[in-house]
């Protein structure tokens, strides 16, 4: 009896979930310009979407829109963007403690710190940059030491996690370097490698003895030795934030050692590597190249680095990063903007920002193109959306209109 | 051409002792950055033609002629009804857009260092005895077209100092580059702050209060100091001893001398204005983050605001309330406006890009072109001599591939008193314009200048 009863509660809890997401009314989004990312653009497109998900897309001429349907319109359509790499939802626009969850550096090396615990939905910075089009963030744990913690890959509206867990971060170089007055590891770039070496080290000794046959041999189980074991057996990949060549190299290499699946995060100097990189067969989440280069890991940054990858055949995406100042976040659209004025196309800069994102992440199967059965994530522009005159008129997730008022 | 023609606001002029003392006491500078000026006047004529050319202080000029000779503009208008004298060298530039220099009200390329933390106000440090002119940090300024800039000493401080305003001629000093008057004096303003930024442990204000009783106190004792030189006229036994920063503070209550004040609240802005209200200061209200909540004080008050356009909000809780739209209310409500680069906080190289900010978000494009030349000219008082297109100005140009606002436009080339400064197919000077190995040596001291404001924003 109880069992059923359960039963029945968990499938109306289902019920209202389900209905939750699917909730919005069937809506049509209809562009001078429809860029689907699965393909060319379509000049007068439509893209249909009913319970959350995409049903239908082609020209206007082709595509049956039920009566009744809500229609909006725009010179330009894009799928919703995607930003690469964000510490939005942890690191809060008051920058004040109790708005910061993104670093914790009493000890460099905590994997087991998972974003979800610390991500906020209602951050004020989400709906910012959701105004102009980001409606998919991969998010986290910050670069600012050794092993930071996991990220995770969310939308910029509502509770709807697509990666719980996205990748652990790992900063190699002066990034990751625990303060000069604290006296305390690692202080120096070889110190940080011998440090992660160490940890992968204890992690593969963990790994293999947590498959001992006698039960009574097997260590405890410890939360931050299980995440290094997930990064040891693929599980999980590794975005390892390295901006000079010497760390880009060093990233490469410990991957090569332990056998790791790596990102490589912000790459400053990536240009300098570009056929190693190719041969590892790495991915990179660019920097924003609206960072201050100023002094140090980044002052040697290149707005066009974006087309230097992709003359490599590098897979690349871009992120808006970590701002620890004023202004506290950067916009992935705008930075796609500099990297299509300095030898992208706008095809390959758009890219760089939906399904190239999306590949990387491991969510392309929900997001980053217009296609039948993907989420229903779409952003509207009156005009070309990468010039910063440009507004954006209308904003969609998983089907809803979340804004048709232009930023 | 004097510099100080125009004033925001008529003060009484009384006679300006402190001032005269200063032309004394920096004569034996004034010769190097004369010579400089001096070699661009002996330049021949060049002829820039069929550019859409920019104005701003007229309408636009679709495939026009522009000559300059001798570091100033001699000529400009339609190909059709412009004569190119017959010696000037003949520069086709047709399909690119000629717009004035720009001219950036704040900025803190150079790796300076203003004041110290010993006071919180040090009106007598001038932020140009730290300034490295080699810095890359100017070869990316006029690789984004800047060729004037207001270079501010931190906000870590009450008033951290005075600025300098630089011409970014090819220099080999400081002194190569400062603007000066017909007298020879170099031209600078004073910085300060309000807000969250210039409070600090003793000796620096805890409070809002606190800060704004330090400064009327300075300004009383300053006023007391000019009271004391008017006394003593040319009895130099009854004159007081100099006192740098007392002689920097009467050019400041005399209106000589304008005040930038960093201030981003809409209650700091209010205070800026009683206090301006009470002492007679000329004040640029710099960032000016919630000014549109106060635009019609603001109008009231004839104060102009040089605003800043950044990626977003927050980043420190003065920040909370930022808005793209600042630049567009401010336009509405008739207040002057100007945009700065706060370089390094954006980049001067994407100075026109903050401008197209403020133009999505509803500033007409003709005021943000103006925001970005003319508009800070004025607030320098440089507008006789800078700003515009306009015979008689200095040759300050920027070649653009297309126009100003469009991502895809680039900075070709810079023209400093018709000098070439940049150029975009140079492959040093495109180092600097993209970015690479090498580009940002000596960059902005980030650990003296921003570390203060980092600190007051926790």
């Amino acid at each position: 009896m109880t069992a059923v009863f359960r039963t029945a509660a968990f499938c109306l809890l289902l019920a209202i979930l389900v209905n939750q997401a699917a909730g919005a009314e069937p809506v049509a989004i209809r562009g001078e310009i429809l860029h689907t990312m699965a393909g060319p653009a379509i000049r007068d497109g439509v893209v249909l979407i009913d319970a959350g998900r995409i049903r239908a897309v082609g020209p206007a001429a082709e595509v049956v829109v039920p009566e009744g349907t809500r229609l909006l319109r725009g010179a330009v359509v894009t799928p919703g963007l995607i930003d690469a790499h964000t510490v939005l939802g942890l690191s809060g626009y008051l920058n004040q403690d109790q708005d910061q969850d993104q670093l914790d550096t009493v000890d460099p090396i905590q994997p087991e710190l998972r974003a979800i615990d610390a991500y906020n939905p209602r951050e004020r910075l989400l709906e910012w940059v959701r105004g102009f089009g980001i409606t998919t963030i991969h998010t986290g744990h910050a670069p600012g030491s050794l092993v930071s913690g996991q990220t995770m890959v969310t939308k910029t509206a509502g509770d709807s996690v697509l990666r719980p867990v996205g990748m652990v971060a790992v900063t190699l170089g002066d990034g990751g370097r625990a303060g000069d007055d604290e006296k305390k590891s690692p202080g120096t770039r070889s110190k940080s490698v011998a440090m992660l070496r160490e940890e992968l080290l204890r992690g593969q000794g963990y790994l293999r003895k947590r498959q001992l046959e006698d039960e009574t041999k097997r260590p405890d189980k410890d939360l931050r030795l299980e995440a290094i074991a997930n990064l040891l057996d693929g599980t999980w990949p590794l975005l390892v934030t390295a901006d000079r060549a010497t760390d880009i190299a060093s990233a490469l290499r410990i991957a090569e050692e332990f056998k790791l699946r790596i990102v490589l995060d912000s790459a400053a100097e990536a240009y300098l590597l570009t056929d190693r990189i190719k041969a590892a067969g790495v991915s990179v989440i660019l920097h924003p190249t609206m960072r201050r280069a100023g002094t140090g890991e980044t002052e040697n940054l290149a707005m066009d680095t974006a087309a230097a990858l992709r003359r490599a055949g590098i897979p690349f995406a871009l992120q808006s990063g970590y701002e620890s100042y004023v202004p506290k976040t950067r916009v992935a659209l705008f930075e796609a903007g500099i990297a299509a004025a300095n030898g992208l196309s706008n095809e390959e800069a758009l890219a760089a920002i939906t399904i190239d994102a999306a590949t990387i992440l491991g969510v392309a199967d929900r997001v980053g193109s217009l296609a039948v059965g993907k989420d229903g994530d779409v952003a509207i522009y009156d005009g070309d959306p990468l010039e910063f005159t440009t507004h954006c008129t209308g904003v969609v997730i998983d089907g809803e209109i979340i804004s048709d008022d232009p930023r | 051409m004097p510099p100080v023609a125009i004033r925001f606001e008529p003060h009484p002029g009384p006679a300006r002792p402190a001032l005269i003392m200063t032309r004394l006491m920096l004569a034996p500078l004034i010769m190097l950055p004369l010579l400089s000026g001096e070699a661009a006047a002996q330049d021949p004529p060049r002829a820039f033609i069929g550019a859409t050319l920019l104005p701003i202080s007229g309408p636009p000029i679709a495939a026009g002629v522009l000559v300059v000779g001798g570091g100033r503009i001699l000529a400009i208008g339609p190909q059709a009804s412009t004569a190119v004298p017959e010696a000037a060298e003949r520069i086709d530039l047709r399909g690119r857009v000629v717009m004035p220099g720009l001219v950036d009200t704040h900025s803190h390329v150079g790796g300076g260092c203003g004041a110290d933390s010993s006071s919180p106000i040090q009106a007598d440090v001038r932020i140009l005895d730290s300034i490295n002119v080699r810095d890359s940090g100017f070869r990316k300024a006029r690789a984004g077209g800047l060729t004037t800039l207001n270079i501010m000493p931190g906000s870590g401080h009450l008033a951290g100092g005075q600025t300098v305003y630089v011409k970014l001629r090819q220099a080999d000093t400081i002194d190569d580059i400062v603007y000066r008057d017909a007298a020879g004096n170099m031209l600078s303003g004073l910085k300060m702050a309000n807000g969250t930024n210039s409070q600090r442990n003793p000796p620096f204000p805890g409070t809002r209060s606190k800060s704004a009783a330090l400064v009327r106190q300075k300004f009383i004792k300053a006023g007391e100091y000019r009271d004391k030189l008017r006394i003593a006229a040319d009895d130099p036994e009854k004159r007081p001893d100099r006192d740098l920063e007392m002689e920097s503070l009467v050019e400041v209550l005399d209106g000589t001398r304008v005040v930038h004040h960093h201030v981003h609240r809409a209650d700091d802005i209010l205070t800026v204005l009683r206090l301006r209200e009470e002492f007679g200061f000329e004040v640029v209200l710099h960032h000016a983050s919630e000014a549109w909540k106060v635009a019609d004080e603001i109008a009231r008050a004839g104060v102009p605001c040089s605003v800043i356009v950044v990626d977003s909000p927050g980043g420190k809780l003065e920040m909370m309330d930022f808005s793209l739209a600042t630049g567009a209310v401010l336009e509405r409500a008739g207040v002057a406006c100007a945009i700065h680069t706060d370089d390094p906080v954006t980049d001067s190289r994407l100075f026109l890009r903050t401008a197209a900010l403020a133009v999505r978000a509803g500033m007409s494009r003709a005021k943000a072109l103006e925001a970005v030349t003319l508009a800070g000219a004025r607030m320098l008082r440089l507008q006789d001599r800078i700003g515009s297109l306009d015979v008689g100005k200095d040759a300050d140009l920027v070649v653009l591939s297309g126009d100003p606002f469009s991502v895809q436009t680039k900075v070709l080339q810079t023209f400093v008193e018709g000098r070439k400064v940049f150029d975009r197919e140079d492959p040093e000077d495109r180092l600097f314009a993209v970015g690479g190995y090498g580009g940002s040596r000596d960059q902005f001291a980030e650990a003296c200048c921003t570390a203060p404001a980092a600190e007051a924003s926790r």
